[in-house]
């Protein structure tokens, strides 16, 4: 199967779980190497957002925090549009490994949900367009 | 995962790969639902060309046909395999390495 559903990733750092930690779970940490401007509200359910210099950003929803070895966040699929509700589940594992870590990113949830409920979500907002436009064509008739 | 996602997304780019496909579609995006006599007007197509191309992309849920004005068939651009072949395209385009790069870079400030 080629779709991929899983983007995985494991390196090793020569900092302790601690201080790989703060990178991935603070303001200041995210804007050092993720995105240029960054804030967060480290809990399950908070916001965070990481802002780039060509203008994108990426909204995020934090789902697991267990410091120092889980964070978990869910974004949006880049490409979709921002109303699109699919998400995927970033998850980073952080595992003591002698005097630094080997930490683990793991990205699901590319190819989530059966094509109908696509479909069905995807004629309804196009059947949404066409009713608005049809519509506003009545209220400028009206006029 | 449903087990024909990569199928619908296959049939996108195939249908993708041919230029004259891309200006129907292109056309149906940007102008909405038409005719393939609309399209043949509009187009450096020729109408048995376009009729050729959109029996092809109705059987692959690209467009679909519906009842027009004057009793001719119109037809509407589907957009739900598109945005299927876009999830491809986002699992290909998601760049880790870049910012593992980074991360580790950062670490060894």
């Amino acid at each position: 199967m080629s779709f991929p559903d899983r983007i995985e990733r494991t390196m090793e750092v020569a900092h302790p779980p601690g201080q790989v930690w703060a990178a991935l779970t603070t303001a200041e940490g995210l804007a050092a190497w993720f995105g240029h401007e960054a804030t967060i509200d480290l809990r399950p359910g908070g916001s965070a957002q990481l802002k780039w210099s060509d203008g994108h950003v990426a909204d995020m929803r934090v789902e697991r925090v267990e410091e120092p070895s889980v964070f978990g966040y869910t974004w949006n699929l880049e490409g979709l549009p921002e109303s699109d509700p699919r998400r995927t589940y970033v998850e980073f594992t952080l595992e003591p490994l002698g005097a630094g870590t080997r930490l683990r990113v793991v990205e699901t949830g590319f190819a989530q949900l059966p094509e109908d409920a696509h479909r069905t979500l995807y004629d309804s907002h196009t059947q949404g367009w066409a009713s608005e436009l049809d519509e506003m064509v009545d209220y400028l008739d009206a006029a | 995962m449903p087990p024909d996602i990569e199928a619908i997304a296959e049939q996108v780019f195939t249908a993708l790969a041919d230029p004259s496909r891309r200006t129907i579609l292109g056309a149906l995006a940007s102008s909405g639902p038409a005719t393939a006599t609309d399209l043949a007007a509009r187009l450096p197509i020729t109408r048995q060309a376009i009729a050729k191309h959109l029996a092809l992309l109705t059987e692959a849920g690209l467009v679909v046909a519906e009842p027009g004005e004057r009793r001719r068939v119109r037809y509407r651009l589907q957009s739900a395999p598109m945005q299927l072949a876009q999830q491809y395209l986002a699992a290909l385009a998601r760049d880790w390495d870049s910012p593992l790069d980074a991360l580790k870079a950062h670490l060894n400030r």
